[in-house]
């Protein structure tokens, strides 16, 4: 048995999902979701083994969706769009279907999705591989409970890798990610966001002054006065970026 | 560079004056009283036209400095005397010494006296022939401006007509077409009158898209039929979510407009704007005229903190350069992002269709 959720913004596409489904015998069907914050709200409350997302949702798209779910859900995308299929496929996603689709095609990605319950690679490397190369996040979003946060860059002071989270800095507050600090990173335009140190990714336009410290290290200080270590090579990044 | 200088054709005919200059030459040395004799008077007229051609040729480049049309005129009167007086000045001092030159070689002919007698003769000539190289110039400045002219009047066109191929072939999104026959595919067991409607709503818009695009000239009433078209397909998609109003004045209809102008706007109006929105919003196509210009608005609601979605502003920007192409400045696009509405304003000449 494979309990699943449907989430697709447009009425006629879920209830597809819905009919095709709903033919298979061991397919029980959870819920459904017509925005992404509902999706993950709805997941988090049903916990299905798999979803089937579309992609361009009003709230959150499918791929902010994918990162904010629990990894052992299995994410099938069903979308009219192909230009993320590829890599979508090279980091092992699930599935992507394209509408329209035959029953047939829905069948081989719940098989897919059977096999692999439980197993997903790293969510956010998913969700950064299947964007368009060169292409870089416009947000962040949070899970914190059931609330979700959504944070424009422009609001991301700067974010410390914490064992298996990343604390994220956004006007005053500090909000986890169940995400590394490299993850990040590389889903960031690198002109925005510095390295500064193995644990401080630091949006460039915050800081205020580099001070010595120590023999061979620096500390940056923000706008807010946070003072945030600066390793060797996080000096060079930062002279090579304000040069 | 020199236009002369670059075509050997031109370099030729332009050598080529030189003779007709040299036998008028020697008509005025050899006539008359104390005429020279004509061999003594080719002798000096051809060598003084070659080299007042020739030496004539790099007035191209002050021409080009002093344009007919945009030089004061007292500014061309006096540069222009100054440079035929010089001419006229060396022409009889360099026909003076070629006239020593020839009577050297042929004692007591009064070569030197029949030169001295003519030379106010020569200071003319030397002068209409720098008027003469003058105008030759400027005629030839003229025609490489004129060619350029069209030249770029045709790149302008072939640069409209880009665009405007550009702006077709982005009409059909094939996301609209893939998303419209999954709907099909869904209501075909669900509601299958709804999914008929929808094969023939479909039909029809892609009927009135490839006829509208063959033509060079619509009016806003034929867009308006098309947008409808395209919104009862988003419509049954979209369901309840789309609402679509149409506040369009009678005259304004028959206004003309480039085909498919407004369907990129509407397209983006439902994929930036409203399907951004859970609970959707109104599409609202407004139109007026006073007889002289025509403004058309496409307005409607979206959510801000909806995620962005790949492909925003090619429309507004198409609509943009195919405007600015067919009406250059006569046409203006306006957009307004507010809190949360968006609106496209386009101001253009009413002009009733041919």
């Amino acid at each position: 048995m494979i309990r699943v959720l449907i989430a697709d913004d447009e009425a006629p596409a879920r209830a597809l999902l819905r009919e095709m489904l709903s033919a298979e015998p061991d397919v029980e069907i959870l819920g459904e979701a017509a925005t992404g914050l509902e999706a993950v709200k709805v997941a988090g409350e049903l916990k299905p083994d798999a979803v089937f997302l579309d992609i361009e949702m009003p709230k959150l798209d499918g791929f902010e969706v994918l990162e904010l779910l629990d990894p052992r859900i299995a994410v099938v995308f069903v979308t009219a769009y192909d230009s993320h299929a590829l890599r979508a496929f090279e980091v092992h996603a699930v599935d992507y279907v394209l509408k329209p689709y035959r029953a047939e095609r829905l069948r081989e990605a719940l098989s897919r999705a059977r096999a692999r319950v439980g197993d997903r690679p790293d969510p956010a490397l998913l969700a950064r591989a299947a964007r368009p190369p060169g292409q870089y996040t416009q947000r962040v979003v949070v899970k914190d409970g059931a609330h979700i946060h959504v944070i424009p860059l422009e609001r991301l002071d700067y974010a410390q890798a914490q064992d298996d989270y990343v604390a994220l800095r956004t006007e005053g507050k500090t909000l986890l990610k169940s995400q590394t600090l490299g993850a990040l990173e590389a889903s960031l335009d690198p002109s925005l966001f510095v390295r500064v140190h193995r644990s401080f990714l630091v949006r460039l336009d915050r800081i205020r002054a580099l001070e010595p410290y120590g023999k061979n290290d620096h500390v940056a200080v923000l706008l807010d006065g946070t003072r945030v270590p600066v390793s060797r090579e996080g000096y060079a990044r930062l002279r090579e970026l304000l040069e | 560079m020199h236009p002369v200088l670059t075509d050997r054709r031109r370099l030729a005919m332009y050598a080529a004056a030189a003779v007709p200059l040299a036998l008028a030459g020697v008509g005025l040395l050899a006539q008359g009283r104390n005429a020279l004799p004509p061999a003594a008077a080719a002798m000096i007229a051809f060598p003084l036209s070659m080299a007042a051609t020739l030496l004539l040729l790099p007035l191209w480049y002050l021409c080009r400095a002093l344009p007919a049309y945009e030089t004061s005129f007292y500014r061309l009167l006096l540069t222009h005397s100054a440079g035929a007086l010089l001419t006229a000045l060396a022409a009889v001092y360099l026909g003076g010494a070629l006239a020593r030159l020839v009577a050297s070689t042929r004692a007591g002919t009064g070569i030197e006296a029949g030169y001295q007698a003519r030379s106010a003769g020569v200071m003319v000539a030397g002068a209409l022939v720098y008027l003469l190289a003058v105008s030759f110039h400027y005629v030839l400045l003229g025609v490489d401006a004129t060619r350029r002219a069209e030249q770029h009047s045709m790149e302008l066109a072939i640069l409209a007509r880009e665009a405007e191929l550009r702006a077709l072939r982005a009409q059909v999104h094939p996301h609209f077409l893939f998303n419209s026959l999954n709907s099909i595919s869904a209501l075909v067991s669900t509601d299958p009158l709804r999914a008929r409607e929808m094969c023939v709503l479909l039909a029809e818009f892609f009927r009135k898209t490839l006829a509208l695009g063959e033509r060079r000239e619509v009016t806003l009433e034929d867009e308006l039929a098309v947008a409808r078209t395209y919104l009862a397909i988003e419509g049954l998609r979209l369901g309840t979510r789309l609402s679509f109003e149409e506040a369009v004045e009678d005259a304004a209809r028959a206004c003309r407009l480039p085909p498919l102008l407004l369907q990129p706007l509407v397209e983006n109006a439902i994929r930036h704007g409203i399907s951004t929105r859970p609970d959707g919003g109104v599409l609202r196509i407004e139109a007026r005229t006073d007889g002289q210009r025509m403004r058309i608005s496409v307005e409607n609601p979206f959510d801000p903190d909806a995620p962005p979605r790949p492909g925003l502003g090619v429309g507004l920007a198409n609509v943009r350069r195919r405007l600015l192409a067919g009406y250059g400045d006569r046409a203006r696009v306006e957009a307004e992002r507010g809190e949360d509405r968006f609106r496209v304003a386009i101001s253009m000449p009413a002009e009733a269709v041919e």
